[in-house]
């Protein structure tokens, strides 16, 4: 399980542009959800996550990790459990980097990292094994450098790298947002594979209303650092892409847009 | 044709002077190259290693042994860079140049305040009066010594830049992001790249003070422009060729950087011009478009 629990985050504390996003704001994402979060920009999803990862500090409230009060530890710390997909392709690979050498990286988050040999030779196969199922050539491209991939190619490469090694949870930002419309697709239906196959708790933040309705458990709509809408199950299933976007539409009136 | 005469003569110094300094490239492609940090320490650490190595022999020590303190307090330089860099938040160049402004004053208290040590003829030196010198003939023990360190040097490096810990440094550079995913601190990371590079670096600088027999408080001057100079020759002169190696190509761009500095000395420049030479040849080097855009440039294994 993974929570905020009365969250205060302030942006520009003490300056003329401050501007309180969350103010005793508090979450839950239970094991094994898949919680898709959509919202207008600066509705907080992007912070939401960033403040789960430990990439923003909060001033007030807890962070907490099955249980655990993880609001101190750094955002390396927390990767331990958290893989994280990011909207840019190119944040979670190394360009100058062979995808070997990127796929030995991951394979090594796990162990000491020494002065070992980087690449484990005996391990080059089940790599190629783990890249046969995207159906995207990856296989045959170990001496590529990560750099030379497109953009759908090289999101799979970190989706890839991030479940290399056990992770409890995966969050997604956007992950899909920087793609032509059948590489996300092509990403989509990989990330349901993997949140199904490895049983993670994943949090997917999207501008698709259709890969919000479509996947996940549980859905979100984020508004001016509040949640106004939160249905999961059956409610979930019944919820249509209409009756999204009326709701969308509505706050979006409110606001002036 | 005298022009010619003297750089051909100075063509040995020249390539000895080369592969000395090819140590200390080394170091900056490590930190420039594949950590992407313009790390400015080199300018104190080289001549601190010199430092230590003129004192050390000078109070008996070997060779070799005065080598390794001089690289040992190179990577305490390294981190006290980092520690600035990573704990205090100070920008990698400030960091930097605190700490090559420190460490001028700290390679004066090595010296006792001499800002001019040298060695006597009769001082056993890497080059000088020792079995392996005086196996060789005199005229080449010198370039066959710096090239044999050089050599082990650099395979050493390839072999760790294969390593997991190397694997990490190059993700360090590249994309830290990577780095924090793999739970990993892409501080600590900095801070071992640095204190490698900057033990290179004042291996260096004691290498060439046991060349030269001299130690001079202010031969760091100027030290980071020359490795920048020549890792930015060397990578670009080899960019086509996939098959060689970065630590290949910037020892081959310190050797032609040394190369280009003896002919305009050749050309009848004054000892007092040096530095004018170097910061010129740096400003070749960038204008003449070899480097990328934005400057950045990345190691291969």
């Amino acid at each position: 399980m993974l929570a905020l629990e009365h969250v205060t985050k302030t942006y520009n504390p003490g300056t003329i542009r401050e501007m309180c996003l969350f103010d005793d704001f508090s979450v839950q994402f239970k094991k094994g959800e898949f919680v898709s979060i959509v919202g207008s920009n600066g509705s907080g999803k992007t912070s939401l996550l960033n403040i789960l990862c430990g990439s923003i500090g909060i001033e007030d409230g807890h962070v907490l990790m099955d249980g655990r009060d993880i609001t101190r530890e750094k955002e390396f710390a927390r990767s331990r459990h958290i893989g994280r997909i990011h909207q840019n392709p190119a944040v979670g690979t190394c360009a100058s980097m062979t995808l070997l050498e990127n796929l030995s990286l991951a394979d090594n988050k796990d162990k000491r990292m020494g002065l070992r040999r980087g690449t484990d030779k005996t391990r080059v196969d089940t790599y190629r094994e783990m890249l046969r199922p995207l159906d995207m050539g990856l296989e045959n491209m170990l001496e590529t450098r990560a750099g030379a991939l497109s953009g759908g190619q090289r999101q799979a490469l970190a989706m890839v790298m991030s479940i290399m090694t056990p992770v409890e949870y995966l969050i997604l930002d956007e992950h899909t947002a920087a793609l032509d419309p059948r590489a996300a697709d092509t990403i989509m239906d990989m990330t349901d594979r993997i949140v199904k196959d490895m049983q993670l708790t994943a949090i997917m933040v999207t501008h698709n209303l259709r890969y919000a309705v479509q996947h996940g458990t549980r859905l979100l709509m984020m508004h001016q650092g509040d949640i106004v809408m939160d249905v999961q199950g059956e409610e979930k299933d019944a919820t249509k892409m209409d009756d999204l976007l009326k709701v969308f539409n509505e706050i979006s009136i409110e606001c002036g847009n | 044709m005298d022009i010619l005469r003297t750089f051909i003569a100075t063509m040995p110094s020249t390539l000895e002077q080369g592969l000395i300094y090819a140590v200390m490239v080394l170091g900056v492609l490590i930190t420039y190259s594949i950590l992407n940090f313009p790390d400015m320490t080199v300018d104190g650490s080289f001549p601190m290693g010199g430092a230590i190595s003129t004192m050390l022999i000078l109070n008996g020590w070997g060779p070799v042994p005065a080598l390794l303190v001089a690289a040992l307090a190179g990577a305490l330089a390294g981190l006290c860079t980092g520690l600035i860099h990573v704990k205090l938040k100070v920008r990698d160049l400030f960091s930097g140049i605190i700490m090559m402004t420190a460490l001028y004053s700290i390679n004066l208290r090595i010296t006792g305040g001499m800002s001019m040590v040298s060695l006597p003829r009769t001082a056993t030196t890497l080059f000088r009066n020792n079995a392996v010198s005086d196996l060789l003939p005199r005229s080449v023990a010198v370039i066959v010594i710096a090239l044999l360190v050089v050599a082990v040097l650099k395979i050493l490096l390839d072999a760790f830049l294969r390593t997991r810990a190397g694997y990490l440094l190059r993700a360090t550079g590249d994309n830290e992001a990577v780095v924090t995913s793999l739970a990993r601190d892409k501080g600590t990371v900095k801070i071992v790249g640095l204190m490698l590079a900057n033990a290179l670096v004042s291996l260096s600088g004691g290498i060439l003070c046991q060349q030269q027999r001299l130690f001079e408080v202010s031969m760091g001057t100027g030290m980071m422009v020359l490795s920048l100079a020549s890792v930015i020759i060397g990578i670009n002169l080899f960019r086509r060729w996939d098959r060689v190696r970065n630590t290949t190509a910037v020892i081959v761009g310190s050797i032609i950087y040394k190369v280009c500095y003896s002919f305009a000395i050749a050309c009848g420049l004054r000892p007092s011009d040096l530095k004018l030479v170097t910061a010129l040849l740096f400003l070749a080097v960038l204008s003449a478009g070899l480097i990328k855009k934005g400057g950045k440039l990345h190691a291969r294994a």
